[in-house]
C-alpha cells in the first residue's frame, strides 16, 4: 500500500459501476450498463440468464476487465487487475457453484482461504480462534466436519462464512439460494439482511427469484441483453413490473389449462433400491404409482437420491433391488420397451446426459428412431436427406435456433439444446414422460415453452414424473406433489392441498 | 543352527530383506506419485523418470567419485522430467495420461542411448548401515544391511501424511487436486501448483531410480527396472492416495518380489517364474478386489483425469 492513501473501509461501503461496457469479439456482453450500490444496502441485481448479470459482476471482482467503464469502490475511483485485487479492498463474491473443497474440513477450507496461510498451520491455536469468530457469527457451521458430509444449506452457509472471515465487506451472492430450501434462503438471506441494517456489510445478489427480492432487497437494477432495463427502489415496483423490464417485449409461449383427469396407472415404481458412485445407498426402497394423464412432482434439496432416480429410469444406471413396471409390463429401460411403450426422457444437463455434443443437431433429433423408416433401409442404410427433413420440420416447430441442421448440438445455447431434445422426445406419441430439472438455467422463453409442452403431453394422456429442485416449477404443474429426502419419499400431497411450510420442513427433513 | 543352516526360515527372512531392499524404489516413486496426484495430475512418466534417474546417478557417481552426488543428480533429473511432463499438461487439450506414456519411452530410451558408456565401468555404490551386528546368522545379517535411501523414505512417508494435513503446501496441493475451481476462486494457479507438484514427484522418483543403479542391484544395464515405476503409480491409487499406506505397500511389494528367488534358494525350483510374478499377481489381485464399476475410489483426488 502506498503511504498516505487510507486502508480500505472497516464497515460497509458502497460500489458504482459506471458506463460499463464489455465486448467478447463482436458480442457486445455489456453495453454503457450503469450499476450503483449504496453503503450498508441490499441490492438485488435481475435479467435473464445472458443479460450480462455475471459479466458485469466479473468486471467488478476483477475477472474482466471491462472494455469502458470505470468502477468506484466507497467513492474513489479504483483500477482492479484482478480478483486478489478485489479481495484487498474488501470486496468478496460467493459463487453460484460452491468453491469449497468437498474432501476438506469447514475448518481446512476456511483457514486455506485466507491469503496469509502460514506455512505450518498450528491447528490447536485455528481452531480457537475459529471458534471466537464463529461465536459472533450469526450462523453456525460444524468445523471439524467434511464438506461432502454436510447439507447445501451449510454450504451455503460456511461460504458466506469465508467471506465474512477474511474480512470482506461487500459480497457479492451469485444465485446464492438455488439450493436451498426455502426455508434456508429464509434463514440465511434474512441474517444477511440484519448484517446489513446493522451496517456491517453490504450485499448485491444476483437473483432471479422475484419472492427474495421483493422480502429481502432495498434497491433493484435489471438488465437485458447487455443494456440497463431499469433500476429503483424495491418498494416501488411489483413483480409483475419488474418481470416485464426482465424479458421486454418478448412473446412467451401460453401453456395449455390442466384438462381430463388421471387414468390407469402407467409407470410403477416398487421397492427401487439404487447406489450413488461412492457405492452407498442413494435411493431407498422408494414405490411410487404415476397414472396416465397425471403429472407427479418429486421435489427435494439437490443430492437427495432424485439423480439416481432418474439414472435407474433411464437405464444409466442398475437399480440394487425392486421392480419397474410401465403399463403393466416389467421395464428394464431397453431400448425396445422404451419404444414399445412410447418412453420419454428429458434428463437435467441435456447436452451431456442426452445428446452427442459433437454430432448435428439433425443427428441428434433422430436419436430414437435413425434406424428405422424413413430414416434407414433395411436398419442399416442411412438416408441422411431424411434426418434433414424431417430436422428442419421439428427446427421450426419447436423454435430451435440454430443456424444448420448440421451445426453441432454443442454450439447452441442451453435453452436451445433443451428444445432440441424436447423436439425428439416429445415430437411423436408421448405414453411415459420422465423429466428431471428441465428449465434449469433457461431463460423465460424456453421455460415458458417446455412447461406448456409438458402440460401439453399431460392433457394428451402421458403420465408425467416430473424432478426438480425448483419447488415453484412443481407447485405450478404437477397434480401431485411427492418430497424426497436421504433417498426416501418422505412427504406426499395433492397439490393443490400441499401445505408449502410442511413440504419445506420434509425437504429440510425435519 | 550352530553350522548357519536355517533351513526354511531362509523364505521369510529373504522376504524380510526384499521388502527392505527391493521396496525401496517403490516406495520414493509411489510417494513422489502420491504427491504429484493428489495435486490432480497423473504422471505415468515415472517409469521413464526412473530409469534415467538410475542412468544419471550412475554415471555422476562413476565420473565425481561420490555416490551422494549421483543421488542429487538423479532428483535432479528426475525434477527436469517431471517439470518437462506439467509443461506439456499445462498447454490446452493435452492428456495427462497420453503425455506420460510418451515420457515413460522418452525416458527410458533416453537413458538407454545416453548410458551405452556406463555398462562396463563401475561407480561408487552407497553405504549400508549394517543392523544385524548383534546376529550370527548370516542370512538375517544380509537382511538387515539397509540403505541409508530406505530409511529417509520411510521417514517421507509419516512426514508428508503431517505435511498434507498442517502444512501451506499440502493444503493448496489438496485444493487443487480435489476442486481446480476452488483453487482459481482463492487466486491460486493451478497449474502452477501442479507443475510443482510435479517436479517434487519427478525428484522423488529420481532418487527411486538411483537406488537401483547404486545399491541394489547396484550397476547400471538395460534391464535393470523391471516396470517398477509403473507399478508404484499403481501402488499410489491401491494404497488410496495415503502416503503411510503407500509404505506399506511398498513393504508388501517388495517382499512378494523377492519370494521367487527365496523359494529357489530353498530348493523350490518349479514355478520359478510364476513365483517371480507374485508382486504383478499380487496388483491384479488387489485391483480386482478393491475396484468396482459401480463406484468410484474412496479418496480419490476429483480431479484426477482417471477418476473423473
Amino acid at each position: 500500500m502506498i503511504i498516505g492513501e487510507p486502508p480500505p473501509p472497516s464497515g460497509a461501503f458502497g460500489v458504482d459501476a459506471i458506463a460499463m461496457t464489455m465486448r467478447f469479439g463482436d458480442f457486445l456482453a455489456l453495453d454503457n450498463v450503469e450499476l450503483k450500490v449504496r453503503p450498508g444496502s441490499f441490492h438485488a441485481l435481475l435479467g435473464e440468464n445472458g443479460a450480462g448479470k455475471s459479466t458485469l459482476v466479473k468486471c467488478i471482482m476483477g475477472y474482466y476487465h471491462a472494455t469502458e467503464g470505470d468502477i468506484l469502490v466507497g467513492g474513489r475511483e479504483q483500477a482492479i487487475a484482478n480478483p486478489k485485487d478485489a479481495h484487498a479492498l474488501g470486496l468478496g463474491m460467493v459463487y453460484q457453484h460452491f468453491t469449497l473443497v468437498p474432501a476438506m474440513t469447514v475448518a481446512e477450507n476456511l483457514v486455506l482461504a485466507r491469503d496469509d496461510v502460514p506455512a505450518v498451520v498450528n491447528w490447536p491455536k485455528e481452531m480457537k480462534e475459529l471458534e471466537t469468530f464463529l461465536a459472533r457469527m450469526p450462523f453456525k457451521v460444524p468445523l471439524g466436519a467434511k464438506v461432502s458430509d454436510i447439507s447445501a444449506g451449510e454450504r451455503q452457509k460456511c461460504e458466506i462464512l469465508k467471506q465474512l472471515y477474511l474480512k470482506r465487506h461487500f459480497l457479492i451472492l451469485d444465485e446464492p439460494t438455488s439450493v436451498l430450501t426455502p426455508a434456508e434462503a429464509d434463514e440465511v438471506l434474512g441474517m444477511l439482511r440484519d448484517m446489513v441494517v446493522k451496517g456491517e456489510l453490504t450485499i448485491l445478489m444476483i437473483t432471479h427469484k422475484f419472492r427474495e427480492v421483493m422480502a429481502f432487497a432495498d434497491e433493484v437494477t435489471i438488465l437485458r441483453r447487455g443494456k440497463l432495463a431499469g433500476a429503483g427502489k424495491v418498494a416501488e415496483l411489483t413483480p409483475d413490473a419488474m418481470a416485464r423490464t426482465m424479458i421486454g417485449a418478448e412473446e412467451l409461449t401460453v401453456q395449455p389449462p390442466r384438462t381430463g383427469e388421471a387414468g390407469q396407472a402407467r409407470l410403477e415404481l416398487e421397492k427401487i433400491r439404487a447406489l450413488d458412485d461412492a457405492g452407498a445407498i442413494a435411493v431407498h426402497d422408494v414405490s411410487l404409482t404415476v397414472r396416465a394423464g397425471e403429472i407427479v412432482g418429486i421435489a427435494g434439496v439437490s443430492g437427495n437420491g432424485q439423480r439416481q432416480l432418474v439414472e435407474v429410469l433411464a437405464g444409466q444406471r442398475e437399480a440394487e433391488d425392486g421392480e419397474i413396471r410401465v403399463a403393466g409390463d416389467p421395464y428394464h429401460a431397453s431400448r425396445e420397451e422404451m419404444r414399445r411403450h412410447k418412453m420419454s426422457l428429458l434428463p437435467e444437463e441435456p447436452l451431456k446426459n442426452a445428446c452427442v455434443g459433437g454430432m448435428s443437431v439433425a443427428d441428434n433429433i433422430a436419436f430414437r428412431e435413425f434406424d428405422r423408416a424413413p430414416f434407414a433401409s433395411g436398419g442399416w442404410w442411412l438416408n441422411r436427406g431424411a434426418f434433414r427433413d424431417d430436422a428442419k420440420k421439428k427446427i421450426g416447430q419447436y423454435k430451435i435456433k440454430t443456424r444448420t441442421p448440421d451445426t453441432p448440438i454443442s454450439a447452441l445455447s442451453g435453452g436451445n439444446v433443451q428444445r432440441a431434445v424436447l423436439a425428439r422426445e416429445l415430437g411423436s406419441e408421448v405414453e411415459v414422460l420422465i423429466a428431471a430439472n428441465p428449465c434449469f438455467g433457461l431463460d423465460f422463453a424456453a421455460v415458458a415453452q417446455i412447461h406448456a409442452e409438458i402440460m401439453a403431453a399431460r392433457n394428451r394422456g402421458a403420465a408425467v414424473l416430473l424432478v426438480s429442485e425448483d419447488l415453484d416449477e412443481l407447485l405450478e404443474l404437477s397434480d401431485r406433489l411427492v418430497v424426497m429426502f436421504h433417498g426416501e419419499f418422505v412427504y406426499e400431497a395433492r397439490t393443490s392441498e400441499a401445505d408449502l411450510t410442511e413440504v419445506g420442513r420434509h425437504m429440510a427433513g425435519h | 543352527m550352530a553350522d548357519g543352516s536355517i533351513g526354511l526360515w531362509t523364505v521369510p527372512l529373504a522376504v524380510l530383506g526384499g521388502a527392505i531392499r527391493v521396496s525401496t524404489p517403490f516406495l520414493f516413486v509411489s510417494l513422489g506419485e502420491c504427491i504429484t496426484e493428489r495435486s490432480g495430475r497423473i504422471n505415468l512418466g515415472l517409469e521413464g523418470t526412473l530409469v534415467m534417474g538410475a542412468m544419471s546417478a550412475y554415471g555422476i557417481s562413476y565420473l565425481s567419485g561420490s555416490p551422494w552426488l549421483g543421488v542429487l543428480a538423479a532428483g535432479i533429473t528426475g525434477a527436469l522430467l517431471g517439470a518437462l511432463h506439467a509443461g506439456i499438461c499445462s498447454l490446452p487439450r493435452v492428456n495427462d495420461v497420453a503425455v506420460g506414456i510418451a515420457l515413460m519411452l522418452f525416458g527410458t530410451g533416453l537413458a538407454f542411448y545416453l548410458g551405452k558408456p556406463l555398462i562396463e565401468p563401475t561407480a561408487p555404490r552407497l553405504p549400508a548401515i549394517d543392523f544385524g551386528w548383534w546376529s550370527d546368522i548370516p542370512q538375517l545379517r544380509a537382511a538387515l544391511r539397509v540403505n541409508v535411501l530406505f530409511l529417509i523414505g520411510v521417514a517421507l512417508a509419516p512426514i508428508l501424511y503431517w505435511a498434507f494435513r498442517t502444512t501451506r503446501w499440502g493444503l493448496l496441493i489438496r485444493t487443487a487436486g480435489e476442486s481446480s475451481d476452488a483453487a482459481r476462486a482463492m487466486g491460486h494457479s493451478v497449474l502452477l501448483i501442479r507443475l510443482r507438484a510435479t517436479m517434487v514427484g519427478g525428484f522423488l522418483a529420481g532418487i527411486g531410480g538411483s537406488f537401483l543403479s547404486l545399491f541394489y542391484p547396484g550397476s547400471w544395464n538395460e534391464g535393470l527396472s523391471s516396470g517398477q515405476g509403473i507399478t508404484a503409480v499403481a501402488l499410489v491409487i491401491f494404497a488410496r492416495w495415503d502416503p503411510l499406506l503407500c509404505l506399506w505397500a511398498s513393504l508388501a511389494f517388495g517382499g512378494a518380489a523377492a519370494l521367487g528367488p527365496a523359494l529357489q534358494s530353498v530348493g523350490v525350483t518349479s514355478g520359478y517364474h510364476l513365483f517371480n510374478a507374485a508382486p504383478y499377481i499380487l496388483t491384479l489381485a488387489i485391483m480386482i478386489i478393491t475396484c468396482s464399476p459401480k463406484r468410484t475410489l474412496t479418496g480419490a483426488p476429483a480431479e484426477l483425469s482417471i477418476t473423473r
